[in-house]
């Protein structure tokens, strides 16, 4: 498959990229003349190539009315255009062996394929098609908005976490767009039209409000050909501008119950918290990934230790932040209190830990533990080409650089005990905070049928 | 190890981790001393080490009456063993940045470590398996509080329909077989488990003679030989437990409705379907990607959810297991639709049994199965989900070799006659979860 001079030249090349740059030098990158950016990494480990275009419009994008519409959009990407009719652009990526999808959260929506590398060319000749090119059919739309429906009954309505969390990002959130759900709420389903999918593409596919990213077994610059090929006609558009819609500072605690049929119940807090915003200055993010993984970072964290293990308060509890983001910062502990255990008590105990690094700080080998977990992540994370793709993708369309994030290991090598312990009492007050409880809702009793054979019969006819 | 040196390692990786190497995977493979097989893949692109250790002690070797006794004896093992208090063994791993995680299905049970694989991680993530394997502790107090949260768990699974549905469903298929026998236990049960139950189930299964081992990494083969002689030494000795036992043909399906408030019906269609080393895992598997494997390209995606918008999720597979796994067709439509899904699901599958695949959607599924292949193995967390299943399964050596083969010789003949010997409509069940909505009764979900 590979010459030995193809090797060997393969080899040099990387060598001296080495030498000008470490860790992050295998990637390059390209701005066309339409704004388009093209990042690539080289990855040699497998003849593989993964492909992202990623679009700077989530949901926070979206206004009120309207929700769910980026999400609608990324499904009506797969259903035609002039050139490649409905259902043909997963036709032509399956036949060459190709898996994709596509993905929409608050910051951004991405579209992706993997391939064998020598078949990229299809993949960008067909994403460079549908970002200009799609019909948006009224019919096509009325049937794919059913299904978006039945997605948002399955990930949201009939599942009792997602209606808690779904209720808490609502109410944590007073005047950020992060009060939606990314799939919209579902009364704006009901009511959306062909119109709305249209003015979105309109507004936001453009190639100077998006980036490709490809990761794999390539060569750069045939990639910035490739890309220049397909994707280099395509005039850009007028952005509307955008506005910051910075979340209000929380003025008191706010609580919400959300009703729904489980049998644990289960509380979420949640404060606000800074976002990565310079890599390079901020200390305060690095500080609150450190207390989230001296919290949860591993089954010996302070939370399961304390309050799982040894004081047998809850089942579960977990924690989630993720410092980069384009919307507000949200820091969330969840966890479900154990038989006989209130909420009131589990609350007042997730609490006390805070506090507890709030006062004391955090052990020397506490802190190393976390830390350790970070500089592993960092190896482990490379046996995903995918997620190499992603996580350029992720700090890009969050407006960082993402040849800054060797900086940020050591950014969060660096973290001390008194920096944890600062952000814990900054930001983990109660006047900050938004506690959600569910409560959970018996099923009501009905009796089941049962037919020996007849679904058989049935079914022959 | 210290954080600072493992950030050096970094950074030196970066570097010398883009070795232009591919061409098929060079798989060795042992058997111990203690009579354990090992699978090994050597690759120094990334330091790091993955490994896998796995057993016949799934939840089939459970009982009626114990259900959950599997799951929770490989649970319970890495909470305190040896010398190593439960905190410690979690402390001792997340010090090196170790990553432990069990796993189990109906036929095994085993751990998966993946660490750096620089001496000094390594050496402390595998030691502490090692005494995981060889000396669990099972404490009673430990036991307590880990039957309490698994009770707690089941009974808020059973709230939602896609846990009721799967009970309902392996019920249906296996009846009395312990494949009908829930993974996870039954709330009952799993209050009757004591440590002695635990303590007799692992002498009986984590024995050397029947573990598999599985190893994909950074390290030389002589690294890799004894780090599996250090894992199989400790453990139980005797022979390895008999194979489960075969599942009996059933002459009639059946169809169970059950209730439930949810917007949605869940729907599960199928019956027992093939063994791991079945004969005609080739035509099965290919002609699935038609019906319902293919995602987009397949039958009922298009057919369901294309056309009529019915379901955002439908599918087919089998899971080839020591004994029939099971064949499963799923959606989840709003229920006011059910009987339409399931009347559509079924004209698919009874149209696809009576003229199997066309020319074109056969190719279709082999460019695409053949095309992707190298995707399958493009990690090494991927590539060492395959040798443990090669590992356990005791699959030919050359099994992903010549796998790509194989699958360009079925013809839509073999497809046909296979999909008709094992999907048998009369022979198929179904459950729903949810069910019609009337449309005259007024009724409304929730």
């Amino acid at each position: 498959m590979n010459t030995p001079l193809k090797r060997f030249l393969v080899l040099a090349q990387t060598v001296l990229i080495c030498i000008a740059a470490p860790v992050w030098a295998e990637t390059q990158e390209k701005t066309l003349d339409n704004g388009l950016r093209v990042a690539v990494k080289v990855d040699r480990r497998a003849p593989v190539v993964v492909s992202q275009v990623w679009y700077r419009a989530g949901s926070m994008d979206e206004s009120y009315g309207s929700t769910g519409v980026a999400h609608v959009l990324e499904h009506m990407m797969f259903k035609g255009t002039a050139q490649v009719p409905s259902g043909e652009f997963s036709k032509r990526i399956a036949a060459a062996g190709g898996r994709e999808n596509a993905f929409t959260s608050r910051d951004h929506t991405a579209y992706f394929q993997t391939l064998q590398k020598d078949r990229l060319n299809l993949a960008l000749q067909l994403e460079a098609d549908r970002m200009r090119n799609l019909l948006l059919s009224p019919e096509e739309f009325a049937r794919e908005i059913e299904v978006v429906k039945e997605e948002r009954r399955l990930r949201t309505e009939d599942s009792a976490q997602a209606r808690l969390y779904e209720g808490l990002m609502a109410v944590a959130h007073a005047s950020s767009p992060y009060r939606h759900p990314v799939i919209g709420w579902m009364d704006d389903l009901q009511h959306m039209t062909v119109d709305d999918a249209r003015a979105w593409y309109e507004r936001w596919y453009a190639p100077n409000n998006a980036m490709l990213v490809v990761a794999g077994d390539v060569e750069p610059e045939q990639v910035f050909a490739l890309a220049q090929q397909h994707f280099g006609h395509i005039a850009p558009r007028r952005l509307p501008p955008r506005k910051p819609q910075n979340e209000v500072e929380p003025s008191g605690a706010r609580r919400i119950t959300v009703k729904a049929p489980a049998k644990l119940p289960l509380l979420a807090l949640a404060w606000p918290v800074p976002r990565l915003q310079m890599p390079t200055q901020d200390w305060e993010p690095y500080a609150l990934e450190i207390l989230a993984g001296v919290l949860d970072g591993h089954a010996s964290a302070r939370l399961n230790q304390t309050l799982v293990r040894d004081r047998r308060l809850a089942t579960e509890v977990s924690v989630g932040y993720d410092a980069v983001s384009r919307g507000p910062g949200l820091f969330v502990v969840d966890a479900s209190p154990a038989e006989g255990q209130s909420l009131a008590v589990l609350e007042a105990a997730l609490k006390a830990e805070i506090a507890r690094i709030a006062r004391e700080g955090v052990a020397v080998a506490e802190l190393s533990r976390a830390k350790a977990q970070v500089v592993a992540a960092q190896v482990y994370q490379q046996d995903s080409l995918f997620y190499q793709a992603m996580l350029m993708g992720e700090w890009s369309t969050a407006g960082l650089d993402y040849r800054d994030r060797p900086l940020r290991l050591a950014k969060l090598q660096a973290v001390s005990s008194e920096q944890v312990s600062a952000v814990a009492r900054k930001y983990f007050v109660d006047d900050r905070l938004t506690v959600a409880q569910l409560d959970p809702q018996p099923l009501a009793a009905t009796p089941e049928t049962f037919k020996r054979g007849f679904a058989g019969a049935r079914h022959a006819r | 190890m210290h954080a600072k040196s493992l950030l050096g390692y970094v950074i030196a990786l970066a570097c010398c981790c883009i070795w232009p190497a591919w061409g098929g995977l060079n798989i060795q493979h042992w058997i111990t001393s203690q009579g354990a097989r090992v699978v090994f893949v050597e690759n120094h692109d990334l330091p790091m080490l993955d490994v896998s250790v796995d057993f016949p002690a799934g939840s089939a070797r459970d009982r009626v009456g114990k259900a959950g006794l599997a799951g929770m004896t490989r649970h319970m093992m890495q909470l305190g063993a040896g010398v190593f208090s439960e905190k410690e063994v979690a402390e001792r791993l997340a010090d090196v940045g170790a990553q432990l995680s069990s796993r189990g299905d109906s036929d095994r049970a085993g751990f998966v470590l993946r660490t750096l694989s620089a001496e000094s991680a390594r050496t402390q993530a595998l030691l502490t398996l090692r005494e995981i394997l060889a000396a669990p502790r099972f404490s009673e107090d430990v036991l307590e509080r880990e039957k309490a949260r698994a009770i707690a768990g089941l009974q808020d699974a059973a709230t939602r329909p896609e846990y009721l549905g799967g009970r309902a469903f392996a019920l249906a298929l296996y009846a009395d077989h312990p494949y009908g026998l829930p993974e996870s236990g039954e709330p009952e049960d799993l209050a009757s488990l004591h440590r002695a139950d635990l303590l007799a189930f692992y002498r009986q299964h984590y024995r050397a003679t029947a573990m598999s081992l599985a190893v994909m990494g950074d390290i030389s083969r002589t690294q890799a030989e004894q780090l599996a002689e250090q894992l199989a030494s400790g453990l139980p000795t005797g022979e390895a437990p008999e194979a489960i036992r075969a599942v009996p043909d059933t002459a009639m399906g059946s169809e169970r409705v059950i209730p439930h408030p949810a917007s949605q019906s869940h729907v599960f269609i199928g019956l027992p379907g093939l063994t791991r080393d079945d004969p005609d895992y080739f035509p099965l598997y290919v002609g699935n990607y038609v019906l319902g494997g293919g995602g987009f390209d397949s039958r009922l995606m298009e057919a369901v959810r294309q056309k009529k918008g019915l379901a955002y999720s439908v599918y087919s597979y089998f899971s080839p297991m020591q004994a029939r796994g099971a064949f499963q067709i799923g959606l989840q439509t709003r229920r006011e639709s059910t009987d339409d899904a399931v009347a559509t699901t079924r004209a698919v599958l009874k149209q696809f049994l009576e003229a199997g695949p066309s020319e074109a959607e056969l190719t279709q599924a082999k460019n695409n199965i053949v095309g992707g292949f190298p995707m399958r193995l493009d990690s090494n967390k991927k590539i060492l989900e395959y040798l443990a299943v090669i590992g356990f399964y005791r699959l030919p050596p050359d099994w992903l070799d010549t796998y790509t083969a194989r699958v360009e010789a079925i013809s839509r003949t073999e497809i046909v006659r296979a999909f008709r010997a094992r999907v048998r409509p009369t022979a198929l069940h179904t459950v729903i979860v949810g069910g019609q909505l009337a449309a005259e009764s007024g009724q409304v979900p929730r």
